[in-house]
Parts: structure tokens; sequence; C-alpha cells
């Protein structure tokens, strides 16, 4: 093995790593819902390639309005998936969409695109 | 059946229209309010308005709910109101509809858009390919200047039509999120930017002095080797992918598209003066008369008021024959007014339409996703990152085994192609695809299945449990058999009984009323009526005292019922119940009514048990009648004598006995039923589509529809199994394959451009898969 060989190993291990530090436990944006007078918690989350903000705190029990704008027509952001509260909506491009849903449980819940590629997270807490 | 309970969804918006009393109530959906000061203000303001008895605004939901007179004011002037008070009334008329048409423009744009960037990339990266596959050997091509040729029909290419994969994958770089895009803007880039440098600085890629072992030999001197064509190619042939699947994809939603175009665009409005005028469809609102003329377009639901025809209902039911309405009929939107003309009430207007629930449904199915794609979810959260680190061991692998003067191409073009196979798309579109065109096809025969779990649900049931009443038979009395005394004919006999019946208003009288009408007789004048709770009624018609009722009545007032009760001792042991009929007491005639089974239940029960289906029969009547009914249409497990309550029970207790079970009935009483069981199938009324308890509604309530359910469940799962095992081992072997993992036993491998020409039909296939979906023949709903 030449050193450039050993460069190009000790480079792949090292980005293997990175790969999978940066896709699976690098730091997230997160946000809070705010309620209204109406007693309505609400976020805008732009879809574009992921939702900003990828992490939405939400308030147990308390109905909640989620404005997705997407941002794109790229088809792989078409479709918003709750699979834990077997919600989906279409996303048309450059509109918003509103997701209702009331959070009766606390916890941790994936907000996916149609194909599972994009991720995003409910958090519920009381 | 797994409700999900976490989730509320609001009522539709719209209005609902109380038809039959004085009072009617409207729920207008208000915009504009701004605080709970608002809604008081239009509360105010509305409760004062002409006509209004009482009006409730609640700010959180922004809907005004208001109680009015009908003959003082109507929903057109409470909306005018609310316009006055400074706010707006959301046209409930826009709805689904509205979005579906945004998003198909977007769409339409969006394909423009990839059609042109393919144009571009086509044209540009045919040469290069050229170039490339000529391998020096064409004496043409062999100048100092040819990588700087290819760079420059590259540039464009990469730079204009691969514009969105590089956009796309950037995005979603900045939220720690890999996609397709990803995958193919490293995989050509990484090709693109290696044959730059090559082109440019050759001296930082050579790996040897010489390093002419697979560059091209030029004239000009050794070059190292340049893949330009796996940077165009690749973004061409996979822009034509997207394109095909673009194609494919919506041809998808053909289904809604179909419904949609079903909607009426104007409506005919009969003005309080008696005078028409034309208006355009959204403007209709509930209360208001519209007149119908043959061949035209029944505008909206409503109540017929006045004239009879017969419409055409095939669109929304997939009943082929044309029924009759009469006044006090329902008439629902979008059908097709055949014979006569006639005049209805609106009693729901846009968004709550019949046509628009079943819209809503059919979205809302489709987004619907089935368990058995929860797998393919799992993988495809994974898979791009995955892939990317197969491509690194990939490079490493190749640089480190290859010989030292190929070692950095070799590596490169491994790595690239195993970019480029992989093909997460077919694994996401695998499922959602064929729950899309298979609900959509059952859509269009009258057969609405509540999104992939209850498609997949369908698919494995062993028994079907049918409610007796309402599901295998009408679920109202009919006359079954007329049998006359001497001297008297069928249609004297009946035309006097039901004259007098039309009079009462037990059930038993109408079934007499409607046969007199099926077989065209005109009922008389009837005084001096009266009736017998439980036994019977009496009246004078056409000069003579009928009297029809039980044999008990007969008795009381004297009549002999001789050589008649005989036949009605028969007719009682088939379950059906003798009504004698007399004049001036002489036994006149006997006839039979029962509930009569619905003409194509026979033959539907007899299809299902020819698929492998246990049929059973639930009822709460007697023993005798059920298995009366149960033999004349081929069942023979019945569980008779099931009190309401107890019905949710005996579907628990079949369940019990190992079997997925589905419960086909009527969306109210037997609600808990239907939940219970793992397939809830409600026979729907024609008018309310939505019905909670129900995975499958029948939009027509004919047992062929529960048929049609299973037959299309087991297909939309054959090709669901079809596209995931496809999509798998398309990935499983071809990611293997691209990174040359076959090459030290078969010598196999795999090109960058060919790797992109798999991709892209790939994950055509799979749509195209679906697609057959939409042929698929099924009986009408």
């Amino acid at each position: 093995m030449d050193t450039t060989e050993i460069i190009v190993l000790t480079g792949g291990v090292l980005l293997t790593g990175f790969v999978v530090w940066f896709f699976f436990f690098s730091e997230r944006e997160q946000a809070r819902a705010e309620s209204d007078a109406g007693g309505v918690q609400k976020i805008k989350v732009t879809v574009k390639g992921g939702y900003t903000p990828d992490v939405i705190v939400l308030k147990k029990g308390v109905p909640a309005e989620l404005d997705f704008y997407r941002d794109e027509v790229s088809s792989c952001s078409e479709e918003v998936v709750f699979p834990d509260f077997g919600l989906s909506r279409r996303l048309p491009a450059f509109k918003t969409t509103t997701v209702r849903l009331t959070p009766e449980r606390e916890g941790e819940f994936n907000i996916t695109c149609g194909m599972s590629m994009l991720h995003g997270k409910l958090v519920v807490e009381a | 059946m797994n409700a999900t309970e976490t989730v509320t969804k609001p009522a539709a918006a719209g209005e609902t229209f109380d038809a039959d009393g004085e009072v009617c109530r409207v729920d207008l959906p208000i915009t504009g309010m701004t605080c709970a000061a608002c809604a008081r203000r239009i509360e105010r303001g509305l409760s004062k308005a002409e006509g209004v008895k009482s009006a409730s605004v609640n700010f959180a939901t922004g809907r005004a709910s208001v109680e009015f007179l009908e003959e003082a004011t109507d929903a057109r002037a409470l909306r005018k109101r609310v316009e006055e008070l400074g706010y707006g009334v959301l046209d409930v008329n826009e709805g689904a509809a509205g979005v579906e048409d945004v998003e198909e423009q977007a769409r339409q744009e969006e394909r423009r858009d990839i059609a042109r960037r393919f144009t571009v990339a086509a044209v540009l990266s045919l040469p290069v390919l050229v170039i490339a596959m000529s391998h020096g050997a064409v004496a043409l091509f062999d100048v100092p200047w040819i990588n700087w040729l290819q760079l420059a029909l590259t540039a464009p290419v990469v730079i204009y039509s691969g514009a969105p994969f590089y956009r796309g994958a950037w995005a979603a770089l900045r939220h720690r999120a890999a996609d397709m895009n990803t995958l193919i803007a490293t995989g050509t880039g990484a090709a693109f930017i290696y044959s730059l440098v090559a082109t440019v600085a050759p001296q930082l890629v050579m790996t040897t002095p010489t390093g002419h072992a697979e560059g091209m030999q030029m004239s000009g001197g050794a070059m190292p080797p340049v893949y330009f064509e796996a940077a165009s190619v690749i973004i061409a042939l996979i822009l034509l992918g997207r394109l095909l699947e673009a194609r494919a994809k919506g041809r998808t939603t053909d289904a809604i598209k179909k419904l949609l175009g079903l909607r009426a665009r104007t409506a005919r409005l009969v003005r309080a003066d008696g005078t028409h005028e034309d208006v355009a469809i959204k403007d209709v609102v509930p209360g208001d008369l519209i007149l119908v003329r043959p061949g035209e377009k029944v505008p909206t639901d409503g109540v017929v008021t006045e004239g009879r025809s017969s419409v055409d209902e095939s669109m929304l039911t997939g009943e082929s024959l044309p029924v009759e309405k009469a006044p006090g009929d329902e008439v629902v939107g979008a059908t097709v007014n055949r014979t006569g003309s006639f005049t209805f009430r609106a009693t729901r207007v846009g968004r709550d339409t019949v046509l628009q629930q079943i819209v809503r449904m059919v979205e809302e199915a489709q987004g619907r996703r089935a368990p058995i794609a929860r797998l393919a979810d799992v993988i495809s959260g994974y898979f791009t990152p995955v892939v990317i680190i197969v491509a690194v061991v990939t490079f490493v692998v190749w640089f480190i085994a290859a010989p030292v003067d190929v070692r950095l191409t070799s590596a490169l073009v491994h790595a690239v192609a195993v970019l480029i196979i992989a093909c997460p798309c077919a694994l996401g579109l695998a499922t959602p695809t064929a729950v899309m065109v298979g609900t959509g096809r059952g859509a269009e025969v009258g057969v609405l299945i509540r999104g992939g779990e209850a498609l997949e649900t369908a698919h494995k049931i062993q028994t079907v449990v049918l409610d007796k009443t309402g599901t295998i038979t009408e679920g109202r009395p009919g006359v079954t058999d007329v049998v006359v005394a001497d001297g008297f004919t069928e249609d004297e006999a009946l035309r006097l009984a039901a004259s007098v019946e039309r009079a009462s208003e037990h059930p038993l009288g109408e079934a007499f009323v409607r046969l007199a009408s099926e077989r065209g007789l005109r009922l008389s004048k009837v005084e001096s009526f009266d009736a017998f709770a439980g036994h019977g009624v009496e009246g004078s018609a056409e000069g003579r005292r009928v009297l029809v009722g039980s044999r008990r009545l007969m008795e009381e007032r004297g009549v002999s019922l001789d050589g008649l009760e005989w036949r009605a001792a028969e007719l009682a042991a088939e379950a059906k119940t003798p009504v004698y009929v007399a004049f001036d007491r002489r036994a006149a005639g006997l006839f039979a009514v029962a509930d009569t089974v619905k003409p194509e239940s026979s033959e539907a029960i007899k299809a299902l048990r020819t698929l492998g289906l246990e049929v059973v029969m639930l009822t709460g009547d007697n023993r005798r009648t059920a298995e009366a009914v149960a033999r004349s249409v081929g069942i023979e497990r019945v569980l008779a004598e099931v009190l309401p309550e107890g019905k949710a029970d005996a579907v628990k207790a079949l369940q019990a006995e190992g079997k997925r079970v589905a419960m086909v009935g009527d969306g109210i009483n037997d609600a808990p039923a239907l939940a219970q069981a793992d397939l809830g199938i409600a026979m729907g009324t024609g008018t309310d589509v939505a019905i909670e308890a129900a995975d499958v509604t029948l939009v027509r309530g004919s047992l062929r529809g529960v048929l049609t359910a299973i037959k299309l469940s087991r297909r939309t799962m054959r090709v669901i199994r079809q596209n995931l095992f496809w999509a798998f081992v398309y990935n499983v072997l071809g990611i293997p394959l691209a990174a040359g993992l076959f090459y030290p036993f078969t010598g196999w491998t795999l090109t960058p451009v060919f790797a992109s020409a798999a991709m892209a039909l790939s994950s055509v296939s799979v749509v195209t898969n679906s697609l057959r979906l939409r042929r698929v023949k099924v009986g009408k709903g």
C-alpha cells in the first residue's frame, strides 16, 4: 500500500463517519408553535429539500395548524406524511397547505415526504 | 380499522339545509375575523337581519351558524349581510377543485420545464457520447482540443439541464437530508469535476508520468481519460426518466380529474315570479329552486319538488339503469337527466355535494398509506446515506485494488455508477401509485375504499358477514305475490287496495302504492277512511267498500276467506306476510308482502363464494324468516335473532374463530359491527358518502360492490407486491453490479451511462405497472 492509497483509505473512513454523523446525528433546527387568540397553535413550515424548521414543538391536546409552504417543484416533496397520525397531504408547489391535527399523546413523531427521504419531527410536550 | 384518534378533522366547510321545515340553518365559514370582538359584531349584525331567528359565531372555528325563516330570507342574503359588515364568507364552491387545478398547473409547468432541459441535454450530450464511444479510433476526434470540445458541450448540460438536481441536493443537504437529487448531483458532479480537472490541468490527475494505459492516445501526447459523457448523458437520461414518470404519475390521478370533470357549470334558477335565469354554479345557494330539462346535468344535490323524470346516475354509482325520480326524491349533482323536466330545491352546494364528498374521500384515501409499504419506508429513510457510503467504499476498494495507472479512473467510474444506479424512487413509488390507481378505479364504479390500509385488509378477508335487511334485501316491504279470487282481476284488486292504503302511513301500505305505480294504475279517491292499528284499513272508493288487512280483521267483519286461506298459509311458510283485500265484504284477493331480496344479491353471493369466501347472514329477524331468505340467496350459515347491539359481538365471535371478517351493513345501525369487523363495508344510501365507521363505502347499495372491493383489493395488492419485489431486486442486484462486486468472478461491470438508463427505467416501470390497475375489469358497485 503506497502513501496515496493510505490517504484515500483514511479519507474514505473519515468521509463515511461524516456521512453517518451528518445525516443521522447532527443538530437540527427547532421551533415552537405559537398559540393564537383562538387557542389554536400555529406554525409556518417551508418545504424546500426538507422542512424548515426541521423540528416542530407542539403542546399536547391543543389543536394545531401547520402551514406548509412548498417552495419548489421537485417531486420529492410533493407529499407530506405524518405516519403516526395516519395523515398525509399533497402539497401543491408554491402554495400554502394547512394540515390540522390535535396531538393527543406526548412524544416524538416523524414527519416525512411521500417517499420517506426528507425528514422532520413533531415533538409533543405536555 | 385503525382509527386515528389523535387526529380531529374539521367539519367540511359548507352549508346544510333542512328541506322539511320552515326554519333553516346554514353554516357560513367567515373570513377576516381578527378577534373575538369581530365574532360578536357579526353575531349581532346577523341576529338583527330580517328573518333570522338566531345566529352564533364561533371565533375559534371561524364559522357562523344561523337559523332563519325560509320565506323571509335566504343564505344569499345572509352572506351579503356578512359582507356589508366588512367580513367575507368563504366560497363553499371553491374546494378541493380549486387546489386540484392549481396543482395541475404547477405540474404541467414542471413537465414543460423538464422537457426543455431534456431537449438541451439530449442535443448536446449526443456528440459527447459519440466522441467517448470512439475511444480514439476515429481520426476526426484525434485532436488536442477534443477534451475542451467535450467540456464546452457538457458544461451547459450540467449548469442548465442539471440545475434542478444540484439545487434539490443542496436544499436537502441544508436539512441534513439526502434524496434522489443528492445521488444524481454527487454522481454527475464527481464525473464532471474530475473531467474538468483532467482537461484544464491534466498533470493533477495523471497517476503515472506516462498515464497512457487507458487514456486516449492523441497526437498531441498523452491525455488523461475524461468522463464528460457520464455527466451529460446521465443528466439527459434521468431527465427523460423524470419526464416519463411525471406523465405516468399524472395519470394516476385521472380518476379524480374525471370526477371533477363531471361538475356542472351553470344552473337554471327558478325565480319567485316563475321566470328562469341561468347562473354560474358557484352562485347557487341551498334553498334555490332549479329547473332541469331533458339531457341536462343536475347542477347540485337537492330534492325534487315538481315533475318526473329518469336520471342516469351511473357516473357516481356505477348503476347502469336510469333511476326514476318523482317529487320528494333526492337528486344528486353531476348526474344526467334523461327523459322529463323537473324542478328541485337545492339542499347542498359546493363542497357539501355528494360529488365533492366522493372527490375528497378519494383524495384522502389516496394519501393513506398501506402497511405493506412500512418496510419500504423504513429502508427509504436510510437508503441515500447508505448508498453514499457504499459509493465511498467502492471508491476506496477500487483505488487500492486496481492497477496503479488506472486506479483513480476505475475508482471514480464505479463510485459514480453506484450513485447513479441506486433508485430510491422505485421503492417510494411502489405502494402509493398502486393505491392511488386502485382507489381511483374503485371510485369510478361507486366503490369508495378508504386508503391503502383498507385495501390491504380487504384482500385478506376470509369471511363476509352480510346484514340481511337493506343489504341482501331492499330493506322495505314489497308486494311479492298477488292471488285473486274468482271474478276479480289483479289490477282491480291492486288498484282499490292501493287507493285505500295510500291514505295510511304504514310501510306495508307503501308497498301497494309502489306496485300500483309500477304497473301504471291510476288510484281512486277514497272517502270515509279508517285505520285499525296493526290490523288493516278500510275506505270507500269507486262506490265500493274496500277492506284491506289481516285474517283477524276479515273474520271480525264476517268476510269469508274460502279458497284463499291455504294459499295464505303457504305464503306465511315462506316468511311472507299475507294481506287480504275484500270488496263489500266479499274476499277479492290476497297479497303477500315481504322484504324483497335485491335482484343482484344471489349472483353476488355466489360470486363471493367462488372467490373462496365464507358468507354469513346476520339478522335480528326470527330464524324462520332468516332461513327462508338465506335459502333463496344461497347462504348456508345464518346468525338469526341477533339484537342490534349484539351484532358487534357476533362479529367478534367470528373473529374469535380465527377468521378475518368483513361486515357489510348500513352505516348507521350497524356502525358498531362495522367498526368491530376487520373490514367495515357500508351500503351507501346515495347521499351520505362519508360514512365514518366504514373502510369501504358502496355508493349504490348493491352487494356487487362487495365483490368489486375484494377483487380490486386483491389485484392492487398483487401489483404492490410486484412493484416492491422489482424495486428491491433492482437495487439489491444493481448496486453491487455497479460497484463491480461481480467483476472478479464474471468480469461484469457497468458504465455510469448504462446505470443511469437502468435507473430511469426502473421508476417508470413501477408507475407503469401500477397504471395497469386502471383497466381492471370489475362489476358495477
